[in-house]
Parts: C-alpha cells; structure tokens; sequence
C-alpha cells in the first residue's frame, strides 16, 4: 500500500501552497540531505513534468531549497529558504528537463561538496508523501515511511552477510530489503527498511564492516 | 488492515462501531501507539484548521493578489443578508474558501487530503459544528472518519491533481467530509459510504488546470464546490438516498478517468481555465519578469 498512515491523509501541516509540490519538495530535499549525511555545498536540480513547468508558482524551489537545509515541511523559514541557502553557502542550480519520466512530480537532484557527490531521484506522489526512486543511479524504491539503511558495497559474495549480522546482532528487525548491483563498476547498493531508526554506532559498525564503502541512514 | 470502503463499512458494522474507531484502532496498531498519543497528534492538525479559519477571516492575500478576501466577504454578506443557499452552507463555503486563501498566502494549513484541498474537510467541520455542538473528541473523530475514507482513495487511486486531476483532489476531499458529516450527524458507517459515493460521483472528471500554475485560480473557489457538495451529498444519504454505483467502483472509476486526462490537464498550468486568454494574460503579468 502507498500510504499507511491517517496522518500521510489529515496531514502534513505545513506551509502553502501545495502538499505535492512545497511539502513534498522539501521532503526529497531533506532525504537527500540525510542521504548526504551532511549540508551540501552545492546543488543541481532537474526537475520534470508538472514540477518543471509550476515550480515557481508552488515554491517548488525553495521547498527543495529548504529540505536541503534540514526544514520539516512546516518549517516558518521555508520561503525564505533560497535566500538562507546563499547565505550559508548553498549553491543551487535549477533545470527544467524535458526527459520523459514515468511520475509527474520528478526531481533529480545531484548534490555535493569539493570532495563527493550524490544523486538521487525523488518523486512526490501526493499530499506530500514521497518516494525515493533512484540513488547513484541504481533504480531502488524508498518509502520514506520507515526508517531505512542504505548500504553502497562492492558486489562481493559476504557483503549482505556481513551486514544482516550485525543489525541480527542488535535485533534490529528489517522489514524490506533490496539489493542491486552495477555490472561495470562492481559497486552494489542495499536498501534495508527498519522497524526502528538506526543509532550512530550501529551505522559506524556497518560502515567498518568488509566490502562495504559507505553508509546512511533515514530516521523517521 | 482494510483496503477498500467495502471493508471499512464492513468491520464497522461487523465490530458495532463507528468508521472512525476503525481508523483510530488501525493508526494505534500501524504506529504501535496508544490511543491517547493518537488522539493528540489528531488534535494538533484541529487546532492548526482552526487557526487558519480564524487567520482567514481576517482578511489574508495572496503575494499574486490573485486570490484573498473572499471569505471574509462572504461573512460580511451573511451577517447582512439571508443566504439563498442557507447559513450553514455558506459558512462552510466561506471556511473552506478562507483556508484555502490562507495556503495560498503561504500560511500554515493542515493537507487534508492536499494543500490544494485543503479547506473543504475543516470548512465543512467548523460549520456542521455549530448547528450539531459536537464534543471536542466528536470534532478529532471527524479528521479520523474523513481520513479513513481519504486512506482508501490514496491506496487505490490517488489523490494529486498531478496524478488525477482535481477530481483526485477536490473530489476525494468533498467526498471524505461528506462521509465524516454523515457520522457527526448520527448516521450509519453505510451512510457514510453512500455520500461519499454521491460526492465523488459528481466530481468525477474534474480537471486541474491552475492559471499560472498557482495553487489560486481555480483552487479556492474550487474547495467551496467540495464543501457545498459535501453537505447536500451527507443530506441525501441521512435521508436514506443510496448511490446505485458502489462506493469503491466510483473510486475506481475516478483512478481510470484520472489516467486518461492528458498532462495539460494535470496541474502543468497549460490547459483548461490555465489556458484563456485572461489565464494567459495573468501568468504573463506575474511572471512576466522571470520567463
């Protein structure tokens, strides 16, 4: 099922105008922050369809503007947040793609610092509920209504061991588990869905474990 | 878990309690919650509804000045005149419109089941709720009544006028308050399945098609259509008027209707009311300096 919750229906509050187009911008923009696991120093977003051709009427901009900054969707500051962006040295870069995509509202974003970058594909299928579709180029299916673990590995035989045996270790109970791997770079992705959000030295024995390159996670 | 309205009505009648005890025992399990924590989260989108009534009828407008003061007309019409279409629908007509103004002044709302829907659910409570004196927990069971239904459309439609058009928007809005009216009202968990069924019926083929692509023209006078709708649907059913397409075949006709609507009629901002020469004009006068 899309949606699991009564309050993904009477919900969320936030800012106007738009539950698909401010509210569930800013949530793309906080996943990949998240995703990130820190404030990017830039940002350049594609954006599709009903989110290219609207996005200055609905604020679209600056909800992903203010994801990116860490806001929740009802967050005071958040038509103010291209201008904060600049002001804490966000730069951000808006395109309007006319690719064909298969959902409406598509934002691509690619983010990063001097030293790394991410990439990720979001799309907000209403009433601000969103989902994550791809990550560094590896088609995935993030809910955001869980907490989840994302795990870049190298496409080695006792990487997945490695890693279900530490969250079986902390009883940690995965609730949806996908792996994917690229053929010509042999770097693998595992998406694991969570009961319970991840604390840091649960992360940080993850990301130390063998054949894995980097780790993060999404609280709910 | 339930999936369909069928279902719904089903274990409400099944179990002797009202749709929105279904919602409330469903969200305790899904969230590993207690009632109480429920309860309170609930009241918390109540509470930011009411506000957003009352920063209305303060008179709001928009940073377009497209769309702002409406509500606050329509009050001042009623206190003046007797309403043709009677106070109570005009209040809800006028609450709806006002939350509405207040989202697209960029204030806070509460997405029920959209932003862009957003004044149709609270508009219709805060004016059933002067002629029914509802508890305060009658009030929060209304957000859980119009929430339950709310949850089948999502899950087996959609409800984004990106996806489906206004109809998904608008439509699933009217149609969730019509069922929640029906049980502050006193009706059956049938009852409540029947106005829905009415509301969305009528709704069925409503296109999003915002000028400018703003969520102003038509979206505020649209969420007084849900309103208005919603109460004369609730009065059909409590009068016993029943719907001869079921529920959830209404819903499902919505989904296929949605998936046929071109993209220039799914909130794009480039056909329908988007596209006349005033539509055309308008989005050229307000982003005429950053096209």
């Amino acid at each position: 099922m899309k949606y699991n919750s009564v309050f993904e229906i009477i919900g969320p509050v936030m800012i106007g105008p738009s539950s698909s187009h401010t509210a569930g911008a800013a949530r793309i923009g906080k996943a990949a922050r998240n995703l990130f696991r820190e404030q990017p120093r830039w940002a350049k977003i594609h954006l599709y369809e009903s989110f290219a051709k609207t996005y200055k009427g609905h604020g679209t901009d600056f909800a992903l503007a203010g994801g990116l900054l860490g806001f929740e969707a009802d967050d005071p500051r958040m038509s103010q947040a291209l201008k904060l962006a600049e002001e804490c040295g966000l730069s951000i870069e808006f395109i309007e793609d006319t690719s064909a995509v298969s959902h409406p509202n598509t934002a691509r974003l690619i983010i990063g610092n001097d030293k790394e970058q991410i990439e990720l594909v979001g799309i907000s299928i209403g009433g601000g509920t969103i989902e994550i579709t791809e990550l560094n180029r590896f088609e995935l299916r993030l809910s955001g209504n869980h907490p989840a673990i994302l795990v870049m590995h190298n496409d080695r035989f006792g990487a997945i061991a490695s890693v279900t045996s530490i969250l079986a270790k902390y009883e940690i109970n995965i609730g949806h588990m996908e792996v994917n791997r690229n053929d010509t770079t042999k770097e693998a992705i595992m998406v694991i869905e969570t009961d319970q959000n991840i604390e840091e030295h649960v992360r940080n024995e993850l990301a130390e474990a063998e054949h894995i390159t980097r780790v993060s996670t999404i609280d709910r | 878990m339930f999936r369909t309205a069928a279902e719904l009505v089903e274990i409400a009648e099944k179990e002797n309690i009202l749709i929105s005890e279904v919602m409330i025992r469903q969200e305790m399990d899904v969230k590993d919650k207690t009632r109480e924590a429920i309860f309170s989260d609930m009241e918390r989108n109540l509470e930011v509804m009411e506000k957003a009534i009352e920063d209305s009828l303060k008179g709001v407008q928009s940073v377009t000045g497209l769309t702002g003061g409406d509500a606050v007309l329509i009050q001042e019409y009623m206190k003046n005149k007797t309403p043709l279409s009677g106070k109570l629908l005009l209040d809800a007509v006028s609450k709806a419109m006002g939350t509405n103004e207040v989202n697209a002044a960029m204030g806070t709302i509460c997405a029920t089941p959209t932003a862009g829907s957003a004044g149709v659910v609270p508009g219709t409570l805060f004016a059933v709720k002067n002629q029914l004196n509802p508890t305060r927990e009658q009030m929060i069971r209304y957000l859980f009544t119009a929430g339950a239904f709310g949850f089948v459309v999502a899950n087996n439609a959609f409800i984004s006028g990106a996806a489906g058009g206004c109809q998904a928007e608008v439509g699933s809005a009217g149609a969730m308050a019509s069922a929640a009216i029906v049980e502050m009202a006193g009706g059956t968990p049938q009852q409540s399945a029947e106005a829905f069924a009415i509301t969305l019926k009528n709704m069925l083929g409503l296109v999003c098609d915002p000028v400018a692509g703003l969520v102003e023209v038509p979206c505020v006078k649209r969420n007084a259509a849900g309103s208005s709708l919603a109460i004369v649907s609730a009065d059909m059913a409590l009068a016993g008027v029943s719907s001869r397409i079921p529920c959830d075949e209404v819903i499902g006709a919505m989904y296929r209707i949605g998936q046929s609507m071109p993209s220039t009629l799914r909130e794009t901002g480039e056909g329908g009311l988007a596209d006349t020469p005033t539509g055309r004009l308008l989005k050229e006068k307000i982003f005429g300096s950053l096209a």
